[in-house]
C-alpha cells in the first residue's frame, strides 16, 4: 500500500514553510526521493517537510459560542464612544488642533 | 436541484472555493474527476511523442533539455493523479482505464512525430496552447487543482522557451532545417486549432457553470491566435489556412476544424492512438515487478 505524505516547502531562508502538495509513496525513503524530485530539482526550495497525512489533525470549525468579540477589532465601538466623550467635553478635534497650532 | 446543491453552485459561481474534504454535489465531483484525470492522462501520454526523440536529439544539450521536459511532464501527471486520488479514484484504476481506452487524453498526443522539427513545434506551440488553458485553471473553484496548476504553469514556461530555442535554431540554419519547421507546422496546425475544443458558449458549458473552467473554448483559441500567429509569421513561416485573418475588431477568422474528426481522434482513432496506448500497456507491464517489489518491501 502506498501512503500519502503532505509536502511543505520553504522557498528561501526566513520564509515560512508552506504547503506545496502531496505525494504517494510506499514508505518514507521513497517519499524523500519523490519529494526531492518533485519540489526541489530546480532549486525552488531550500527545505522540505514531509508529513504522513495520518499524522495531521485538522481543525476546520471555529464556533464562537460566547460571542467573544472583545478579542476582535470589531468588538470595540470607539467611534461612538469618542463622539459622546467630545460632546460631553464640548470639544471637537478641529478646535483642539487649532488651539495647539495657535 | 436540491437546496444544498443550489447553495454550492451559488458559492462557486461567486468565487467560493472547494477543498478536498468539503461536501460537493455528485455531478461536480464526477465532472471534476474526469477533467483532472484527462489532464493527468495527457501529461503522461504527452511524453511519448517526445520520448521518441531523446535518442535522436541533435546535441547533448538538447538531449538533456528534452529529458528534463519529459521529467517535468511525468511529474505533472503524478501531481494530477494525486488530485484525482483525493477525489476518490485510485491512480491504479486511472492507469487501467487509460490503457484499456476507457478514458481520454488530449488530441495533440494522438499524432506521430516525424522529424526534429516536430519537437520544436510541440514544445513551443502545443505547450503555448496548453499554458493558455492551464493559466485559466488557476481560477478553478477546486482549490487543490488550482494550487497544483501554479507549479505546472511555472514549469511549462521553461518548455516554451526550450521549444522557441529549437525553432529559432532551425529557422536560422540551412534551408533544409527551415523546411523541417515549416513542414512540421503544416502538419500540427490542424491539431492545434482543435486543441481548445469546439465553440461551446460559456453559458452552455457545464464545466464553466461549475467554475471548474473559467474560460470559454473559443476565448482560449482566440488568445492563442492573437499571441502566436504574429510570432510564427515574424519568423517567415506560413500557416496552412487560407482563411486565417485578423478582423478589424481583433477577432481571428479561420477555417472551421472538423469537430467530428476531433471526437474520433480523442476516442482512440487518431493516427498514433493505438501505437501510443500499446506502448503504455507495454511499459506498465514491464515495470510491474518494480512496483510489486517496492510495495512488498515497504509492507
Amino acid at each position: 500500500m502506498e501512503r500519502v505524505f503532505e509536502v511543505f516547502r520553504r522557498e528561501r531562508p526566513g520564509a515560512p514553510m508552506q504547503h506545496a502538495g502531496s505525494i504517494a509513496a510506499p514508505d518514507g525513503r521513497f517519499a524523500e526521493i519523490y519529494a526531492r524530485e518533485q519540489y526541489g530539482r530546480r532549486g525552488e526550495s531550500e527545505a522540505l517537510w514531509l508529513v504522513p497525512r495520518q499524522a495531521i489533525r485538522e481543525i476546520a470549525e471555529f464556533v464562537d459560542e460566547f460571542d467573544l468579540k472583545y478579542r476582535r477589532v470589531d468588538g470595540y465601538s470607539i467611534k461612538e464612544r469618542l463622539k459622546e466623550a467630545r460632546e460631553r467635553a464640548g470639544t471637537s478635534l478641529r478646535d483642539v488642533r487649532l488651539k495647539t497650532d495657535g | 436541484m436540491d437546496e444544498r446543491t443550489t447553495e454550492f453552485l451559488e458559492r462557486v459561481r461567486s468565487g467560493g472555493v472547494v477543498e478536498a474534504g468539503d461536501w460537493m454535489p455528485d455531478e461536480y465531483r464526477a465532472r471534476l474527476t474526469k477533467f483532472v484525470e484527462m489532464h493527468a492522462n495527457s501529461e503522461l501520454m504527452g511524453v511519448l511523442p517526445e520520448r521518441d526523440w531523446i535518442l535522436r536529439a541533435p546535441t547533448l544539450q538538447r538531449k538533456l533539455a528534452l529529458t528534463a521536459k519529459i521529467q517535468d511532464e511525468v511529474g505533472h501527471a503524478q501531481l494530477l493523479y494525486r488530485v484525482v486520488e483525493d477525489l476518490g479514484k485510485p491512480r491504479e484504476t486511472c492507469l487501467d482505464d487509460l490503457i484499456e481506452g476507457r478514458s481520454k487524453f488530449h488530441n495533440v498526443f494522438h499524432y506521430p512525430t516525424r522529424t526534429w522539427g516536430d519537437v520544436g513545434v510541440i514544445a513551443w506551440l502545443v505547450d503555448a496552447a496548453a499554458i493558455i488553458s492551464q493559466k485559466a485553471l488557476l481560477k478553478c473553484s477546486y482549490a487543490p487543482y488550482a494550487r497544483i496548476m501554479r507549479k505546472i504553469c511555472w514549469e511549462e514556461s521553461f518548455h516554451i522557451l526550450h521549444g522557441r530555442d529549437v525553432v529559432l535554431t532551425l529557422v536560422t540554419g540551412t534551408d533544409a532545417q527551415r523546411e523541417l519547421v515549416q513542414e512540421a507546422l503544416d502538419r500540427w496546425w490542424e491539431p492545434l486549432m482543435m486543441f481548445h475544443g469546439n465553440r461551446i458558449p460559456a453559458d452552455e458549458d457545464p464545466m464553466v457553470q461549475w467554475r471548474i473552467k473559467s474560460q470559454a473554448n473559443e476565448d482560449a483559441r482566440q488568445q492563442f491566435l492573437e499571441g502566436y500567429v504574429p510570432q510564427v509569421r515574424e519568423l517567415g513561416l506560413t500557416l496552412p489556412d487560407p482563411q486565417l485573418r485578423r478582423r478589424d475588431d481583433g477577432v481571428w477568422e479561420y477555417t472551421e476544424p472538423d469537430w467530428e474528426r476531433l471526437i474520433a481522434v480523442v476516442s482512440g482513432h487518431g493516427p498514433a492512438s493505438a501505437e501510443r496506448l500499446a506502448f503504455r500497456r507495454l511499459s506498465r507491464a514491464e515495470v510491474d515487478w518494480v512496483s510489486r517489489t517496492v510495495l512488498a518491501e515497504a509492507a
